[in-house]
């Protein structure tokens, strides 16, 4: 095999439809008859429905039909949750369209259904509903109290579950209590994740044709093969009466992993209608009401020894699920529970989360989904250490970290790292800041007293990525398995068809699969059209998040590949009149081994297959394969991120100098894709530490609705950021890549984060939470309450 | 969200414009920026929108004696690369230069940019600083309302029902140097404070200075306390920063998501510092 592909450079083939928009979006799909359906939100968190009249809307100009959750609550069913964490978990029912009673501003109340987009929503306004105000739960400590005033009032607690892990039960390490008792130092730090909004590109839309032989799904989502088994379930419709297609999606990061209450709600329209229907939601319905993510508290508790060896870990985490568990809302945070010990080998740690429920949109999975956080609150309460015991940062974490002759390297939370080599990544990346000089410099200024004060910032980080071991997955109590599927299809012309269980949604699997199979194939990048997002062509798949889609995806495809040619293979012995055996394939020719003349194509078995006309006895006509692939363990991609910040501590603003990020991600099919997801990652990255949040008020109003008050950054807001990589091939994976869509969002938060506190250290700051404000900042430096 | 229906009428004289105003619920569309946004949200309803795109005589900067005439019509991005506008009120375009992104000024205008009268805009605080009038249209013929009287309340300029902006009247002012100093969250966001400056020295001193906050309470407010402190002043950083001590004197701030007004009284102090060094064209200290 030549490899010539993977690790260049390509240009992603998809991006020119991508970027000019000349592709389809589920916006696009247009259908003859296709009725368009509008929703009526809840203006309040917490109210019974006491009324709803949609009769008035009937006889606005084009509404074909209105109709509430009480017009359809025997056939709409319950939204899923397939994470149900313990067996105790308390799982309230999820209709799509509310019922009886609204547990968050923006959940759908009544729809419209009528001949335009703009007719369904200007007859929105002749919905009539009456609503008796309940009280509002909103803050996380409060709604766990005894006489507390509940979310669901039939389940008498707003404790959905607690959910804990302890090394020594689990016999993966010792007890924490026992580190604890006469450490020398204890550190105890309380740490929030603010509640974040994904903010995709493309807000999401669904289309629903009931015309046909299937009901056809357009939505864009990044898991259409789940969508598709779940409304299934969920509506109770033959799962071979129900083709899901996710044609080209714009964003997800997580928050288009979901089975929605619009999807569903569009479903029960179509089908009462007989007609295609469609929804797409606006950008503030999608701020409002597309699920959210992170918002925890995390306390913390570090023991440690005074040369800096950590002896163990406590975290209590507290995690808002919202108003009703959404696809994996309760899993978000117990995928971060293998995470709190990161890169380090400490021998005892104990978890424990508490998942509750408030008035607010139901939380999901959020790039990272997890990581972030525990990656968060081990990487601040490090520097906490180094402080508190007198060393630089990043000689308390060499003196913890996991060391490159340790591998594999069975952690404390029971997962065993295959690989890495935190050292070489952590050397490469204070090589590229130029740390020792940022260091002088921060001294100089310090010195001096420049009301510009310089900080520096360290990360290091691993993840568990490339979801995941399906039993794993099945002792987590997760519903479904973590395998991926790829078939080839080989076409007479030699030209290749690909399709993959995976669902692309920015990420450029067309290229990076055409790369891979070029060279496994012989082929050339251009005669690999790679398939996609369409139940119809790509019946099985466990779609894309979690950074799994190469880590997993790829091995099905490189195994479909070794298929392909070992079903090639007596074909192309039989035209050369030769034993199998003897032949050898390399660089798309077979050819008897020590004759580099006179070899055989794939595209000459391709059509001698199609031919048939002369083929080896009881061979089947076929080259086509298929292969599925369920990994026996994670992938665990590392680096180290370092971000040198300078504050202005007349107002607070924090500038990003310098960012560094060194990332560890096994060999690379290519590089412009690994380079783009770092960039993208750390942008969103940052985005938490500094600019992003969403806001309720104390009537559980959602006051960062508009893109005016949720403040994304733009790139003019973002600065250059300085990648660079280290390659340790992961083991077990026959091209030796490892995850890369959540790396840089785990590394980057808290980077910028410690390097804000570090540049405030003299000021006596050691937190401010985030997002890091120019006003947080101020206060913070003027000693206030951030 | 999209915009509840609504008629739209597309005039080509100024008068066109005035007469299709006497609807009273119509509402001048001139450039949109802010206008849109609020019908898509549906904050707004009007019935008949204005658009005042195809008056050309509401477009352009031209000379008139010691003032420019500002249309209103005329686009951010053509004020800013204005030559007269570089050469007789910088400061007009050194704020422009900060308003939104290239898009929006590429369509957004300085008439509606005024007229919208939103605290956190930034031409306002300008057109108060540079002492410029505004030229209106209505009914009853046309009238100058002064900068300092145009900006009644929130949302509220001094236009009676039927009124239409149509030019700017801004004194030329040489020998002066001047400074828009922003601070805003995101490099796209609205000023959370802005401070326009405009100062002229008399042999090293400062003879006179006019300061003008943005986003200080609900018009924008001149700080003529710091004004007053500068005049006859030197132009050192130790007397600039006494006197910008006076900054958020008199004024209202609000707090909202982005900041609180205690927090807005402080950055108004620290920008006005800020802007006034350099205006006089020293960098500031931080």
């Amino acid at each position: 095999m030549t490899i010539t592909e993977v690790g260049s450079p390509r240009r992603r083939k998809e991006d020119a439809r991508l970027i000019t928009g000349r592709t389809m979006w589920t916006e696009n799909v247009v259908l003859p008859g296709m009725l368009h359906l509008a929703i009526l939100r809840s203006p309040v968190a917490h109210a019974k429905i006491t009324r709803v009249d949609t009769s008035a809307a009937l006889n606005e100009p084009g509404v074909v039909t209105a109709f509430s959750g009480r017009d359809v609550a025997d056939v709409q069913g319950s939204l899923p949750c397939a994470w149900p964490v313990t067996e105790d978990m308390v799982h309230p029912d999820h209709p799509p369209l509310a019922v009886d009673e609204v547990r968050h501003v923006g959940e759908p109340v009544a729809v419209v259904v009528a001949r335009s987009r703009a007719a369904a929503l200007d007859a929105l306004a002749a919905i009539d509903v009456d609503y008796e105000s309940l009280p509002v739960v909103l803050d996380l400590e409060a709604a766990l109290t005894e006489d507390a005033d509940l979310v669901h009032l039939d389940k008498g607690t707003n404790r959905s579950y607690t959910w804990i892990f302890d090394s020594a039960e689990a016999g993966s390490g010792g007890a924490v209590g026992a580190a604890f008792d006469g450490a020398e130092v204890v550190i105890k730090r309380r740490y929030r994740q603010q509640r974040l909004i994904p903010a995709f590109m493309e807000p999401r839309s669904v289309v629903v044709d009931p015309t046909g032989d299937q009901y056809t799904i357009w939505s864009a989502t990044q898991i259409p093969h789940i969508l598709r088994f779940l409304v299934s379930v969920v509506t109770g419709t033959p799962e071979h009466k129900v083709r899901v297609v996710a044609p080209d999606v714009g964003g997800g990061f997580g928050g288009k992993l979901q089975v929605t209450p619009e999807e569903l709600i569009a479903f029960v329209a179509a089908k009462r209608l007989g007609k295609p229907v469609k929804y797409t939601e606006s950008r503030s319905d999608s701020l409002m009401a597309a699920h959210h993510g992170r918002d925890m508290i995390q306390d913390v508790e570090l023991a440690a020894r005074r040369d800096g060896t950590v002896l163990g870990l406590r975290v209590k985490l507290l995690a808002n699920m919202g108003a009703y568990l959404g696809l994996v809302t309760p899993g978000v945070p117990i995928l971060g529970a293998f995470m709190y010990n990161a890169i380090y080998k400490f021998p005892a740690y104990r978890f424990e989360c508490t998942g509750v429920f408030t008035n607010t949109v139901f939380t999901d999975a959020y790039r990272g989904a997890g990581r972030p956080e525990a990656t968060y609150a081990i990487e601040r309460i490090m520097d906490e250490l180094a402080v508190e015991v007198g060393l630089d940062p990043i000689e308390v974490r060499r003196r913890n970290w996991i060391n490159a002759d340790e591998f594999p390297f069975t952690t404390v939370a029971g997962l065993t790292y295959d690989s890495g080599d935190y050292s070489a990544a952590t050397d490469k990346a204070l090589e590229l800041l130029g740390y020792d000089d940022l260091r002088r410099e921060q001294a100089a200024r310090r010195e001096s007293g420049d009301p510009v004060q310089l900080g520096i910032g360290v990360s290091t980080y691993t993840e568990m990525c490339g979801l995941a071991p399906s039993r794993v997955l099945g002792s987590l109590r997760y519903g479904a398995g973590g395998w991926e599927t790829a078939s080839i299809r080989m076409l007479p012309t030699g030209k290749v068809e690909v399709i993959t269980g995976t669902s692309p949604h920015g990420q450029g699997h067309e290229t990076a699969w055409s790369q891979i199979v070029a060279d496994q194939l012989g082929v050339a990048f251009d005669d690999v059209e790679v398939l996609h997002g369409d139940t119809r062509t790509s019946h099985k798949g466990l779609d894309t998040y979690g950074s799994r889609s190469l880590a997993v995806g790829g091995i099905a495809l490189y195994n479909a590949c070794q298929k392909v040619i070992d079903k090639a293979k007596p074909i192309a012995a039989h035209v050369l009149e030769c034993d199998p055996a003897d032949l050898e394939f390399a660089g798309g020719q077979f050819r008897v081994r020590g004759n580099p003349d006179g070899g055989k194509s794939l595209a000459d078995c391709a059509l001698a297959v199609f031919a048939a006309h002369d083929l080896p006895d009881g061979i089947e006509p076929n080259l086509d394969a298929d292969a599925v692939y369920d990994p026996d363990n994670f992938s665990y991609p590392h680096g180290t991120h370092l971000c040198a910040v300078e504050i202005d501590t007349q107002t607070g603003r924090v500038s990003i100098r310098r960012y560094v990020a060194v990332d560890d991600v096994g060999r690379v099919i290519n590089p412009l894709i690994v380079e783009g997801q770092v960039h993208g990652g750390v942008a969103q990255g940052v985005a938490q530490a500094l600019f992003e949040e969403a806001v309720y008020d104390d009537d559980g109003n959602l006051l960062s609705g508009t893109f005016v008050d949720y403040t994304l950054p733009s790139a003019a807001d973002l600065t250059d950021i300085v990648t660079d990589r280290t390659e340790t091939p992961a083991p077990g994976h026959p091209l030796g890549t490892k995850g890369v869509g959540e790396a840089g969002t785990i590394a980057s938060t808290p980077a910028v984060v410690n390097a804000i506190v570090d540049a405030l250290r003299p000021y006596g700051v050691r937190d401010i939470p985030m997002p890091c404000t120019p006003e947080r900042v101020w206060r913070a430096l003027n000693g206030g309450v951030a | 969200m999209i915009p509840a229906a609504v008629d739209y009428s597309c005039p080509s004289t100024v008068e066109e414009a005035v007469q299709a105003l006497g609807d009273e619920d119509a509402k001048v569309l001139a450039g949109g920026q802010s206008l849109i946004p609020m019908l898509r949200l549906r904050l707004a309803a009007p019935t008949l929108l204005v658009d005042l795109d195809r008056i050309s005589d509401l477009r352009g900067v031209r000379s008139d004696g010691d003032h420019l005439v500002i249309g209103a019509m005329t686009t951010h991005a053509a004020v800013l690369g204005d030559p007269l506008v570089n050469q007789y009120a910088p400061l007009l375009a050194q704020a422009t230069a900060t308003v939104a992104d290239r898009q929006v000024r590429h369509r957004g205008t300085l008439g509606g940019s005024l007229a919208h009268a939103d605290p956190a805009g930034d031409l306002p605080a300008v057109v108060v600083a540079l002492d410029a009038s505004m030229e209106v249209a209505g009914p009853g013929g046309r009238r100058e309302i002064a900068a300092a009287d145009f900006f009644v309340d929130y949302f509220t300029p001094a236009l009676e029902p039927g009124e239409v902006l149509v030019s700017v009247r801004v004194p030329k002012r040489e020998g002066w140097s001047t400074h828009y100093e922003k601070f805003n969250r995101m490099a796209q966001g609205w000023a959370l404070v802005g401070v326009a400056a405009a100062v002229r020295r008399d042999n090293g001193t400062i003879a006179e200075a006019r300061i003008a906050l943005t986003n200080m309470g609900s018009t924008p407010v001149r700080a003529t306390a710091v004004e007053s402190a500068l005049t006859g002043a030197d132009a050192s950083l130790e007397a600039v920063r006494a006197a910008a001590a006076a900054a958020a004197e008199g004024t209202q701030p609000s707090g909202d998501l982005s900041a609180s007004a205690e927090y807005r009284s402080h950055l108004a102090r620290v920008l006005t510092e800020r802007a006034i060094m350099a205006a006089v064209g020293q960098a500031h200290a931080a």
